[in-house]
């Protein structure tokens, strides 16, 4: 029966976790009333499509109504329209802002704004993700954008707290802000078969470890710009190529760090200087606003193509030490760390490892600890 | 004497942005009260701004406290322009006039809108200090407390129950002011939503002024409903029952120590308006007899001579007496006759009536708006009685005196007095009053259930619920005393089918029994409940007027007829026997009438098993036909017995055969006291009783039988795991468990097709109101087990072309263990072996039981051997039947053209009868099962919002109600000129209910509540013009704000629960 006008309204708000996806997904009222169909809902209660076509309706309807609130969900909490519990707030907000990697894939590095925005339709066709999807996502990113540009204090945590989000998917946000922020080219062929994950992994890097709030952490913009003064003094880094003694020293270094952690440690260890130019060469242009968005086309270019082999999957470094490298990066406490030995190989393996990657040296450990992704994927392609 | 209000503005939060250049709002507040306006600081540039006012002081007469509500608007400051409204919140502050209500009111209230709906949330704190009127001529009724409850409040004791208030009050409808055409909506709906507002409190205050004369200190059941009369006024109106509680925990309650004269008040006070009729023109003559106060002895069986020639109206009372007051000069009270003759009947029944009497004589209407008692208050229910009055509207003159209005409301009581009486009932339970108004048109209707009530608590200096004093009580165990028939069995005032109680075996009951309360908790049921459902669409020419109102009249008794008809018929497929919380509803549309009845239907064991369903076809001859009949009945019979299984309905076979009763023949008594009407014989042919022994027969004759019976049978089955019942009671399920979720649904259906037929509309009606059943049971599927309870619906005909049902239930969950155990077994051992220890002469009376027997189980069978049996008797006869109306009918059409612009009116009484064997004494309709995790819904932590259950029930399972903080009493509009924006009217209806509900919550929240019980949404009027792309909408919803706790707790759960809960969310991820 066709209806004029047909709502529910319970005091407790009820929310069915299957629409609310189909929602979020952007399915048509239509359609998801023939998902909900084949998927079994009718059998398990005797009901009729009509039913269901109401039961969707007044489930998109609130939906939408949430949806206002959803765009600061601090404000769910202590808003009085809807009475709805707070583990279901959560999984509302956590939902909402949950992303497909393969649309995040298309617009990462992207500036987030109205011309993007125009082109979400060519995104949609070319991801299968549905149009209204993305412009959720596109919507949620900016959203997001917005809020913490302007905020001081560590980013993933302002993201968790602004918009109370699970650490996994702040850590993802605060990700996507970064690459937003400094434009960081990924859509080039080239970088095609690297995932959102692995991107994340660098974005999380590199805002540890190269960015303001690396040195001081009640900075605006802290975590999300790059820190001009260190990206300055990599440019000191070229003295590792030319003086030929501390090319030596670094590769012992870097050997014994690496020795029996990697396949294809013979690889790299032949190729050593040939590495190291490389990732000396990107670093030391960093300066550069344009050299800075290619940075990730550049390790994958303009590194010897050995990089691959020489890497392995194997290999771990512990996070800390490179952090521990960006806190002393100016020159003067620079170079005398080319001296200090490599954390002990047990510790390295023990620690937990945040996510495989690898590392080849010290100097690399600037550039590389993020590029490590990067190149692990590319050693899987080889691979094969 | 004055008291003083004092508010506080505090803060706001997510205010709407005013100003598009800084996306912020400069906010400041306008407090005001009465005509007094106080102004904060304007806050600039915040969307949350914080005032933190200082308090404003009002020094106002404690009658303006009562009637006036504090008003509390929001602006945005403007430089240049004038400011902008933001929005409103009205608080009622009558709570804190009570002390024992709330103290203080402190919260979080959403700022209010008409056009824009809730725009952010405002922090008010309200206090008052009241300086206590002892003023005998004050016009204030400070500190009478008001309860939507209709039973005696949990944390209460019923000390006394003096008895019917009511009180009305008019107005113009600021809508339809000459104003109104310049100024805006919003300023429209902001006067409407004020006017209402005082209207309410001035009606609250002046039934409180009943109240303390009647020497009562509260209402219970308090009923009140708006008339938008359109062009005519505005009429709010109330109706409630006079108590006197004390409060039963060791906490206050000082003032209901003593208030012992309570029938010194003239009766004449309890209604200020009666009997005036003799000098209103045009209700001339009538009335003159049979109003004043009354005495039951008084029947003037003179006065019998002539009940209109009517008939069948309403077969559900077997008998129908319709009758206009204006037309014929006949008083009701022709009925009386029937009831006092039965003063005959057993000295006992005799010497319990006058005892009583005296007390309620001096009650102008002996009423109770309340549907469930204390033990031992309801002695014995006669049936439902019912009154419809078709009125045209004029233009209320003179606001200051109501006089028509009441003089029809009067007239109506008058009637459902006499009805009563009939039943040889002295009072009248489970009352209730509605009006249905389209253009000038306007059905009044009344209806209640006769009762006989234990005169205990109508005296003064009354005994403690404890003691039980017996020298009045009849001897009939509550379990099945209320069954027990108050009438003369020799002079019964309809005909009916009387046996001995199949419980104690010592008094008649009738076969089956229709109520418009609640099942006593004490009842013996077999089985479980469910909801019965009578739905009716009848179409009607368009006309204007008078001529309207007189087709509007002529076809309600077949209304009326239907829907009882239709009633038994569901009631006998569910294999039941008693029908409780019956609600008939008729709406009246431009060209057509709806009629609704819903009610719970009960197999009470008390009363004799139901006969089957026998299908009979008019033309024997013809083979296909009969084979035809064949196929319809083995279906029925497979439903009927499929239905036994679903409701657990298996009744103790055996003992009907120690029951037994010489049956009366009804026809032949019916006659004594009906008038002798040329309708009478045909009236009794026509009759629908049956033998407990004989099926009920439903003759096949034409296309319409035929659909009657396929709706009938195509009535959609429960789903496994729900209930429905719109009674407080499930009978049956005892262990509720604590989840709750109230919902409320509304649905319009537009008539595509403009030449439909009855049958056409029957059956979208029906299926509008089955698939909507259907969507909650789909809705409510995760709280399997669940039942939806106090299924309430409401019809409507917003505009031609459009039905409109909205429905407010709560769907509880119980544990599905625990449900067997109560049911058949227990009572009915408990039942023989009481039987045996009472019954002095058991076995010769029931001669025809076995027949019963052998009867009932060949229905089950599905062999037709018994349809001669009955058939006559039985039969509903549709051809004779509607010869004889169309005879009535016209006799009406002629009169009702002499009628002036004045009132036509029909009038109908509905009474049932039957009755039950059971014993199992039930205290306690939830019993301890209810107790277990009542946690469930309260999970949520870490919200600083309170969260605020709502219910349309008296009590919320596994908790205890320890304080009631005052009534919650709300009118809203809301408007949209925006409507496609806003979602279309789906989206529009649906945010605004949302609203009203957060609205509610945020109130009794503030009251420091954390529940609404006796929730209801009395009034939902939704009009669009699509093409303008325009809507409005009114709602009216009130309630009982409690605090409630755990039941296991002391401690009143903390109405704040956490303060925060960024951090605490998502931890759970």
């Amino acid at each position: 029966m066709a209806m004029e006008l047909d709502v529910f309204v319970g005091n407790t708000t009820i929310m069915d976790e299957e629409v609310y996806q189909l929602w979020l997904d952007g399915y048509t009222v239509s359609d998801a009333v023939k998902v909900r169909m084949e998927g079994g809902v009718m059998e398990e209660c005797e009901a009729s499509a009509d039913v269901l076509l109401s039961d969707t309706m007044d489930q998109y309807r609130t939906f939408q109504m949430c949806e206002r609130l959803l765009y600061s969900p601090a404000k769910l909490a202590n808003q009085l329209l809807f009475q709805i519990p707070p583990h279901r707030q959560a999984i509302l907000i956590e939902r909402y802002y949950a992303f497909d990697d393969a649309f995040v894939r298309e617009v990462l590095g992207k500036k987030l704004s109205k011309g993007t925005k125009k082109d979400l339709d060519d995104i949609s066709a070319k991801t299968n993700v549905t149009l209204k999807s993305c412009r959720r996502q596109f919507d949620n990113f900016k959203r997001v954008f917005k809020v913490v540009e302007e905020l001081k204090g560590p980013l993933v945590e302002n993201i968790r707290q602004h918009f109370l989000l699970s650490d996994k998917l702040a850590r993802d946000y605060a990700a996507i802000v970064f690459f937003a922020n400094n434009r960081f080219e990924t859509g080039k062929r080239k970088l095609q078969y690297l995932t959102f994950q692995d991107f994340a992994f660098c974005a999380g890097q590199l805002i540890n470890n190269w960015t303001v709030g690396a040195v001081d952490n009640m900075v605006e913009d802290m975590d999300v710009d790059l820190d001009k003064e260190f990206l300055q003094e990599l440019k000191e880094l070229k003295i590792l190529i030319t003086d030929k003694d501390l090319l030596d020293q670094h590769k012992s270094l870097v050997c014994t760090a690496l020795r029996g952690k990697t396949k294809a440690f013979n690889e790299m260890e032949a190729n050593f200087k040939n590495l190291s130019r490389g990732l000396v060469n990107i670093a030391a242009k960093l300066t550069n606003t344009k050299d800075v968005r290619d940075f990730f086309i550049d390790l994958v270019e303009k590194t010897p193509s050995c990089v691959g082999q020489i890497h392995g999957r194997h290999q771990k470094l512990y996070l800390q030490n490179v952090s521990r490298l960006k806190r002393i990066s100016s020159p003067a406490y620079f170079f005398p760390c080319l001296s200090p030995p490599p954390p002990p190989a047990d510790a390295v393996i023990s620690a937990p490892p945040v996510r495989t990657f690898s590392v080849f040296d010290l100097s690399a450990v600037i550039i590389s600890s993020l590029s490590a992704s990067l190149l692990e994927s590319s050693v899987c392609k080889s691979d094969l | 004497m004055p008291g003083k209000l004092k508010a506080k503005i505090v803060a706001g939060r997510h205010l709407p942005v005013m100003d598009r250049a800084s996306d912020l709002t400069d906010a400041f507040v306008e407090v005001k009260f009465g005509n007094t306006t106080f102004k904060t600081d304007v806050c600039p540039k915040s969307l949350n701004p914080q005032w933190n006012s200082e308090w404003f002081k009002f020094e106002v007469d404690d009658e303006d406290l009562q009637d006036e509500p504090l008003q509390v608007t929001v602006l945005d400051h403007d430089t240049y322009s004038a400011n902008d409204a933001i929005g409103k919140v009205y608080i009622d502050i009558d709570p804190l006039l009570c002390n024992e209500a709330a103290s203080v009111i402190s919260g979080w209230f959403p700022i209010y809108d008409t056009i824009h709906g809730i725009r952010g949330e405002i922090n008010v704190l309200v206090k008052v200090e009241l300086f206590n009127d002892l003023n005998r001529f004050r016009q204030s009724s400070c500190g009478v407390k008001f309860f939507c409850t209709t039973s005696i409040p949990r944390c209460y004791r019923a000390a006394m129950v003096h008895g019917f208030v009511e009180e009305l009050v008019v107005n113009e409808d600021p809508e339809y002011q000459w104003i109104d055409r310049i100024r805006t909506p919003r300023a429209s709906n902001e006067a409407r939503q004020r006017l209402i507002s005082l209207m309410s409190g001035e009606l609250q205050r002046k039934i409180g002024l009943k109240v303390l004369e009647m020497g009562g200190n509260a209402v219970v059941g308090y009923l009140q409903c708006f008339d938008l009369e359109g062009e005519s006024g505005l009429v709010v109106r109330a109706i409630g029952t006079a108590c006197t509680l004390d409060k039963l925990s060791s906490g206050s309650a000082p003032n209901t120590a003593t208030h012992t004269h309570p029938n010194t008040a003239p009766a004449s006070n309890a209604c200020n308006s009666p009997s005036k009729d003799g000098k209103e023109p045009v209700f001339g003559e009538d009335l003159l007899s049979s109003s004043g106060p009354p005495t039951p002895f008084r029947a003037l069986p003179t006065s019998s001579s002539s009940p209109p020639p009517l008939s069948p109206s309403k077969p559900c009372s077997r008998q129908s007496s319709s009758s206009d007051t204006d037309l014929s000069l006949t008083p009701k009270t022709g009925m009386g006759s029937g009831g006092s003759a039965g003063k005959e009947a057993g000295p006992l029944k005799t010497l319990l009536r006058q005892q009583t009497q005296t007390a309620l004589e001096q009650r102008e209407f002996p009423f109770f708006t309340l549907t469930s008692f204390p033990p031992g208050f309801l002695v014995h229910v006669g049936g439902v009685v019912s009154a419809r009055s078709v009125k045209l509207l004029d233009r209320i003159h003179n606001p200051d005196e109501p006089e028509t209005r009441d003089a029809w409301w009067e007239e109506i009581r008058q009637e459902i007095k006499s009805h009563a009486k009939a039943l040889g009932c002295h009072a009248v339970v489970g009352y209730s009053e509605s009006t249905s108004i389209c253009e000038e048109v306007c059905i009044l209707s009344a209806s209640g259930t006769a009762a006989i009530l234990n005169p205990r608590y109508m005296r003064e200096g009354c005994l403690d619920i404890g003691i039980v004093d017996h020298r009045f009580e009849d001897p009939s165990p509550p379990s099945c005393g209320f069954c027990h028939i108050p009438y003369d069995e020799l002079n019964m005032p309809f005909p009916t089918q009387l046996t001995y109680c199949y419980h104690c075996r010592r008094q008649k009951v009738p076969d089956v029994l229709f109520t418009t309360i609640d099942l006593p908790p004490e009842a013996a049921v077999t089985g479980k409940g469910c909801l019965i459902q009578a739905r009716l669409c009848r179409l009607k020419k368009k006309a204007q007027g008078e001529v309207n109102a007189t087709a509007i009249s002529n076809l309600l008794p077949f209304m009326e007829y239907e829907l009882h008809t239709q009633l038994m018929n569901k009631l006998k497929l569910r294999s039941m026997n008693a029908l409780f919380g019956l609600r008939i509803q008729i709406s009246i549309g431009e060209n057509m009438l709806l009629g609704l009845a819903s009610a719970t239907g009960v197999y009470l064991t008390a009363l004799p098993a139901p006969g089957g369903i026998q299908i009979a076809g008019k033309t024997p001859g013809d083979l296909s036909n009969e084979h035809h009949i064949l196929t319809i009945q083995k279906r029925i019979n497979d439903t009927i017995a499929k239905n036994k299984e679903i409701y657990q309905i298996n009744p103790p076979e055996l003992t009907e055969e120690v029951v037994g009763s010489p049956i009366p023949e009804p026809r032949q008594r019916s006659r004594l006291f009906r008038s002798h009407s040329e309708s009478s014989d045909e009236v009794s042919e026509l009759d629908l009783s049956h033998g407990k022994k004989d099926a009920f027969v439903l003759e096949i004759d034409d296309t319409d039988a035929v659909e009657d019976i396929h709706s009938l049978l195509t009535d959609a089955t429960i789903p496994t795991g729900f209930n429905s019942c719109n009674t407080e009671i499930m009978p049956g399920i005892y262990n509720w468990t604590s989840a709750v979720q109230m919902f409320t649904s509304v649905r319009v259906f537009r008539l595509s097709n403009a030449n439909l037929t009855n049958q056409g509309l029957n059956k979208i009606f029906t299926d509008l109101c089955e698939n909507l059943l259907k969507s909650f049971y789909f809705k409510l599927r995760s709280m399997i087990p669940c039942c939806l309870c106090h299924l309430n619906f409401t019809v409507a005909v917003p505009e031609e072309e459009l039905i409109q049902v909205a429905v407010t239930a709560v769907a509880m969950t119980y544990d599905k263990d625990q449900t067997q155990e109560k049911p058949a077994e227990k009572p009915i051992t408990k039942g023989c072996i009481e039987t045996e220890e009472q019954l002095q002469f058991p076995m010769e009376l029931c001669a025809d039981s076995s027949s019963t027997n052998t009867q009932l189980s060949s229905k089950i069978s599905g062999v037709q051997e018994t349809t001669n049996v009955s058939s006559r008797a039985a039969s509903v006869d549709y051809g004779s039947f509607a010869d004889r109306c169309s005879t009535w009918l016209e006799l009406l059409r002629l009169k009702a053209h002499t009628i002036r612009r004045g009132s036509v009116k029909t009038s109908r009484r509905t009474q049932s009868l039957a009755h039950s064997v059971s014993s199992l004494e039930r205290s306690s309709p939830v019993p301890d099962g209810r107790s277990r995790s009542l946690r469930s819904t309260r999970g949520f932590g870490g919200s600083s919002v309170t969260v605020v259950k709502m219910t349309p029930l008296s009590f919320l399972p596994g908790t205890r109600i320890i304080k009631y903080l005052g009534i919650i009493n709300m009118f809203f509009i809301r408007e949209t000129t925006s409507l496609r924006e806003e979602g279309g009217v789906s989206g529009f209806l649906h945010s605004f209910i949302a609203e009203v509900f957060a609205m509610v919550r945020a109130h009794v929240a503030a009251l420091g509540g954390n529940a609404v019980v006796s929730y209801s949404m009395k009034e939902c009027v939704f009009m669009e013009n699509p093409n303008k792309n325009q809507a409005q909408c009114l709602i009216n919803v009130s309630g009982d704000a409690v605090i409630c706790v755990r039941e296991t707790d002391q401690e009143p759960v903390p109405s704040n629960i956490g303060q925060t809960c960024t951090s605490e969310t998502d931890g759970a991820t």
